[in-house]
């Protein structure tokens, strides 16, 4: 399983990513993608929606099942990963890369201090 | 704790996932469904089927017995020849949908594993003349595909001389194993029924040929969703009748004429004067799966529910069924899905999504009644 270091983690197993800009990148983890299944549908959250963490802000579906996307940390989304409308299968194929899924400005930087980081990701994946 | 088949070590030997399916330990998917579907649909695909039902019929005329709770044609079937029909209640209703085998002495047929207990026990009841015998000493491989003809005639020379719906006893490893030319893909392709103690000799020995890779549950239901074919549980229950599942074809016009079979008023007059709900192919538009239970409106008022539905790999593009009212059975009738609270629109389409690629024998002797 590919738990990159530099990485936060969610328990609902999405990874966030702060870029040089101070926002939040958010995509799923191999973990989910591999539970998942072949991805063949994702729903995006709106490019301004406001959320608290833990919200929904979107699904994925693959050939067996429906997922809840959930917002890892408070914030609004300021873009979205539209590749994904014609290649849900990114999700599967590089899930912390091409796989992306939406961008946050966060509410409150630190709050991405509450995250795991991959060492207790890695630990909650194999509990 | 699942049952598990006679191939459950090699599932978990091929890192099969193991799920839970009417009681039994099975691989919904090994490499992944998409890639298992695409296979199957070029190539050849292993299915372990081993939790479906396979009970004999002894007896008296068997075939004539069966006829009182099946409206297919049965005493007409020749020794080998395989016919697809029902077990129904009263109110014709859809206990059980099932393939039948003439296997000389007498009668074997397939049933879905969740009604294996129904189905025994109402024979039973209804064919107290007949000895309904539970088979549970046999492993139900399926090899699925274009090219499963190439590694079945090698390995079980005469594979290759059977038609769609024929079957056969051949030697596969050394062991005698009835080989039918069937399936539940739409494709060309096999079930076999294998001794318990040689299946996983056989299903290895079918995995060694460079067509064949193992394919599980999900892709079993994807390719079936693909082909049309309905899924008990689903597109049939108690309730729905062969008529409304749009299963006429299954029924002769022997039996329509002798009206001998049960719930025979409300399927005749099914079949006169058409039925109040009917199965039709549903193809959304956009990627969006649309999956059993959704509720199909048309102006805001509810005129069908999706059975089955989800992902068609073959025609790359979500795919469902579902029963509607008949005056919006039309194909190219444009409906709205609610898929979980959104409207998503969705259109009455042709079945087979993915055309049926069965090797039929040259005159359909077997098709009639």
């Amino acid at each position: 399983m590919n738990i990159p270091e530099d990485l936060r983690y969610s328990s609902d197993h999405e990874w966030v990513r702060i870029g040089d800009d101070g926002r939040a990148h958010v995509g799923i983890t191999d973990f989910a993608q591999d539970a998942l299944g072949d991805v063949v549908f994702v729903e995006l959250p709106e490019v301004g929606a406001a959320f608290e963490a833990g919200a929904v802000m979107g699904e994925v579906e693959s050939t067996k099942s429906v997922s809840d996307l959930f917002v890892p940390a408070a914030g609004t989304v300021v873009e979205t990963n539209g590749e994904l409308d014609d290649a849900p299968e990114k999700l599967n194929q590089d899930p912390y890369g091409e796989g992306w899924i939406c961008i946050l400005e966060l509410s409150d930087a630190a709050s991405v201090n509450d995250l795991m980081d991959a060492a207790a990701y890695r630990e909650l994946t194999e509990s | 704790m699942s049952n598990q088949t006679p191939l459950h070590g090699l599932h978990l030997e091929l890192d099969g996932r193991m799920v839970d399916f009417a009681g039994w330990d099975l691989p919904i998917q090994y490499e992944g469904v998409i890639a298992e579907h695409t296979w199957c649909r070029s190539s050849a695909s292993l299915f372990d089927v081993s939790h479906m039902g396979l009970i004999e019929l002894h007896g008296d005329n068997p075939a004539a017995a069966l006829e009182r709770v099946n409206p297919a044609g049965l005493t007409t079937l020749k020794p080998g020849a395989i016919r697809y029909g029902f077990l129904l209640n009263d109110d014709g209703g859809v206990i059980d949908d099932l393939m039948v085998t003439n296997s000389g002495t007498h009668l074997s047929a397939v049933i879905n594993a969740s009604r294996r207990d129904v189905d025994v026990a109402y024979l039973r009841e209804r064919l107290a003349d007949i000895d309904v015998v539970e088979r549970t000493d046999v492993a139900i491989l399926a090899v699925q595909g274009p090219k499963a003809v190439d590694a079945i005639d090698r390995i079980a020379p005469g594979a290759a001389d059977l038609f769609f719906l024929q079957s056969n006893t051949l030697t596969m490893a050394g062991v005698e194993v009835v080989v039918s030319r069937s399936g539940y893909t739409g494709e060309d392709g096999y079930e076999l029924l294998v001794p318990t103690d040689a299946a996983d000799a056989v299903a290895r020995l079918i995995l060694d040929q460079p067509e064949v890779n193992p394919a599980g549950l999900g892709a079993r239901d994807t390719l079936r969703l693909e082909a049309g074919l309905c899924l008990y549980g689903n597109d049939l229950d108690e309730t729905i009748s062969p008529i409304e599942a749009d299963l006429r074809w299954a029924i002769p016009k022997r039996r329509r004429e002798a009206a001998d079979f049960p719930g025979a008023g409300r399927i005749l007059d099914e079949f006169e004067n058409g039925p109040s709900r009917v199965r039709v192919g549903l193809a959304a538009d956009g990627k969006r799966p649309v999956r059993e239970h959704s509720v199909l409106s048309l102006d805001g008022e509810a005129v069908g529910e999706v059975t089955s539905g989800g992902f068609g790999p073959t025609v790359d593009r979500p795919v469902a069924m579902g029963f509607v009212r008949p005056d919006l059975a039309e194909v190219g009738t444009n409906l709205v899905a609610d898929v979980r609270g959104k409207e998503v629109p969705i259109t009455v389409a042709p079945l087979p999504f993915a055309p049926h690629r069965y090797l039929r024998a040259p005159k359909p002797t077997s098709t009639t009644n």
